[in-house]
């Protein structure tokens, strides 16, 4: 049943998709109020497809798909926080392409998931899991706003005139989107690292640093955190921080990656 | 309608010719009587604002020499003037005055402020006596055209000055203006006038820096702001956010190595630059780094001149109204034009009446009253019935171009007499209360 509704939420978040398509071409009000509203009703179809996941089995929760399921979901609860304290939904340009490939991803099957060994850490595996993908997704959401930020930039350098009338908003409030994100996650990354290092602690006894996930992991939280640490200290912003957010996305993305090389966090295939 | 109109805008001359034209407010009064008092001239008016000045008048016979009044006031030459000015006669100078009114002619096109002057024009000269009845009408007519085009119309809406366009940057690059610091260098007129719009929309702080302190203070002081030395510009520069520069240097005063010193300093929080000097104020080397947002006059009018070409649009639906408007005004003059005669030949056929009526009864004797009231019938159906017929051809006239021919055969084969130049008013508001009755 989780997987059906998952793809009534992917259809919703279809419509998102083409929104991202054309707003970057035309700014259109009516399309971006359908966009939203198609994208609040794919998270309540979402949310009903998560809870009866969690309520059937948590065992399942440790599976690929469902992993990316969450991501997308929190990602669009980013989304719409910033839609309500922002009033702007071209944080979706971005957001619902990424939202839409992941939960695709994830609905295309129901995936069993065999990793046992850490059934007896449930409690801390979930806490692990949610805390990790809420990092993620403030992540991907900090990833976005930096790549709005370059191009209003452009825009405003650019100096063609027609670009004023632009949908995006204002450089300084995508600077603090993408900021407050950034903020905002990376206390999630830091306690989803820790977490997850104590399950592994406990069922193996000891963390494995040669390991490419824990290894790409730590690389990734360091990138999180030189972001944090250059935009608090020196304001970097633009192209430097586009620079950086992009290196500490792919970071992610490979860490995620690592799943299928790592002898110690392995989803079943 | 024998509307005569001539003038330069900022099309038809450059910026030489108008300035020799233009005419200081104090002086406008004089000139336009002048203009009035001019041979053939009976009602006149003069707009003139920085870019245009137009006489308009109502002439005695459809054609009168302005070019020779222009040549005399101004002491130019007809080489020096004659190919930069435009002429137009009715109805092309009723369409032309709509324009204007309505913004549709101004650099511009949709900018407000044009009608405040024209109607400024409109009370000086009517103040001299030079405005009265054909004047007043196509004014009044001009006001109202005005009022519909900017109502019905987005021709005024996005904002086309440079002032306003500098605010709606600044907006795209900091949200709310809310707070934000305003550093003028140069104290100019036009700096003052950008600052001014960023306070209106939000901005708190001002900070005013001139090679000639006091000037700086006098700045400062209207915008209860601080005036900086310009020696310490560099030092203090970090602190705002928004920066109009136009002083008078010959090489650029902001450089790169100025631009990453304030970025420093504000931990690459983004600055935007208004130069409006020229030369630059701020070098092209220190526009391009990341977080220093620098747009220069060209720029600015750039920007000016895309939200022209959306306005243009509006513009041609605006066209469309001063079209109609030009037509149904047209239509009112003529019926107009014969009203006065209608009016004159019921008077004088009711003199005539009068007098037979009076020049009988002394034959007569004492009538009875319904003897009174049989021969006031009888005598005032003749009088309508021989009445109707031209009357009624008047009316037809009115509509059609032969207006003034067939008014003209009326009032000879009546004998009615021409009316006094003074009495414009006076007919216009008679006119006026015809109009009302049919």
């Amino acid at each position: 049943m989780p997987i059906l509704w998952l793809r009534f939420a992917l259809a919703c978040y279809f419509v998102g998709l083409t929104y991202a398509f054309f707003a970057l071409r035309r700014t259109s009000d009516l399309f971006s109020r359908i966009a939203l509203h198609a994208a609040s009703l794919g998270m309540v179809f979402h949310f009903v497809s998560l809870v009866e996941l969690f309520l059937s089995d948590h065992v399942l929760w440790t599976s690929v798909h469902n992993g990316e399921s969450l991501l997308a979901f929190l990602s669009m609860t980013f989304f719409m926080v910033i839609y309500s304290i922002y009033k702007t939904t071209s944080p979706g340009v971005v957001v619902f392409p990424v939202v839409f490939f992941l939960t695709f991803v994830a609905a295309i099957d129901e995936q069993p998931v065999l990793q046992t060994s850490f059934i007896q850490h449930k409690g801390w595996l979930i806490a692990h899991i949610i805390l990790i993908f809420t990092g993620y997704a403030a992540l991907v959401l900090s990833f976005g706003a930096s790549l709005l930020y370059l191009l209003q930039e452009r825009r405003l350098k650019a100096k063609k005139p027609s670009s004023l009338i632009s949908f995006l908003p204002a450089l300084e409030v995508i600077d603090q989107i993408g900021y407050r994100s950034l903020l905002l996650g990376f206390p999630f990354m830091t306690l989803g690292l820790i977490t997850g290092s104590m399950v592994a602690m406990s069922a193996y006894g000891h963390i494995d640093f040669a390991d490419p996930k824990i290894l790409l992991s730590l690389l990734m939280w360091v990138v999180y955190m030189v972001m944090v640490f250059t935009r608090w200290n020196s304001g970097w912003r633009g192209r430097r921080a586009a620079v950086l957010a992009t290196f500490a996305f792919v970071a992610a993305i490979v860490a995620w990656a690592a799943n299928y090389f790592s002898t110690i966090h392995r989803f079943a295939a | 309608m024998r509307y005569q109109l001539i003038g330069v805008n900022h099309k038809s001359a450059p910026l030489e010719v108008r300035e020799r034209l233009a005419i200081p407010e104090s002086k406008l009064p004089d000139c336009c009587r002048d203009l009035n008092a001019h041979p053939g001239i009976e009602e006149a008016m003069i707009i003139s604002t920085c870019n245009r000045v137009e006489m308009i008048t109502h002439t005695t016979n459809g054609s009168a020499d302005l070019r020779g009044f222009l040549h005399n006031h101004f002491r130019l030459t007809a080489e020096e003037l004659d190919s930069h000015l435009y002429e137009f006669r009715e109805k092309e100078a009723v369409r032309h005055i709509f324009r204007v009114a309505s913004s549709l002619d101004s650099m511009v096109v949709g900018e407000a402020q044009i009608l405040g002057q024209v109607k400024e024009a409109y009370a000086t000269a009517r103040a001299v006596g030079a405005v009265r009845g054909q004047l007043d009408q196509l004014f009044t007519r001009a006001f109202a055209v005005a009022k519909r085009v900017r109502t019905e119309t987005a021709v005024g809406s996005s904002s086309v000055s440079i002032a306003s366009v500098a605010v709606e940057l600044a907006k795209k690059i900091f949200g709310s203006l809310q707070g934000k610091t305003v550093f003028i260098v140069g104290a100019g007129k036009m700096s003052e006038l950008a600052a001014r719009h960023l306070m209106a929309h939000g901005c708190t702080s001002i900070f005013v820096s001139n090679r000639t302190y006091d000037r700086a203070i006098g700045l400062a002081q209207k915008f209860n702001g601080q005036a900086i030395k310009f020696d310490d510009l560099y030092n203090t520069c970090d602190r705002a956010d928004i920066v109009i520069t136009s002083t008078g240097a010959p090489h650029a005063i902001f450089r790169r190595e100025h631009g990453e010193q304030f970025l420093t300093r504000r931990k690459n929080k983004p600055m935007f630059f208004i130069d409006i000097a020229v030369p630059r104020d701020v070098s092209p080397e220190m526009a391009k780094l990341d977080g220093i947002f620098a747009y220069d006059i060209d720029d600015l009018q750039q920007a000016v001149t895309s939200h022209v070409a959306d306005r243009r649009k509006e513009a041609e639906l605006a066209e469309a109204i001063i079209t109609s408007e030009v037509e149904r005004f047209e239509a009112k003059l003529h019926t107009l034009d014969v009203v006065p005669t209608i009016v004159s030949l019921q008077d004088h056929l009711e003199t005539i009446r009068q007098a037979e009526i009076d020049r009988v009864r002394t034959r007569m004797g004492t009538l009875t009253p319904e003897q009174e009231m049989a021969v006031e019938a009888l005598t005032r159906g003749i009088i309508n019935k021989v009445m109707h017929t031209p009357i009624t051809t008047l009316k037809t006239a009115a509509k059609e171009a032969e207006a003034t021919t067939v008014i003209d055969v009326v009032r000879r084969l009546f004998n009615l007499r021409e009316k006094d130049k003074d009495s414009g008013t006076r007919d216009a508001n008679k006119s006026r209360e015809v109009e009302k009755q049919q």
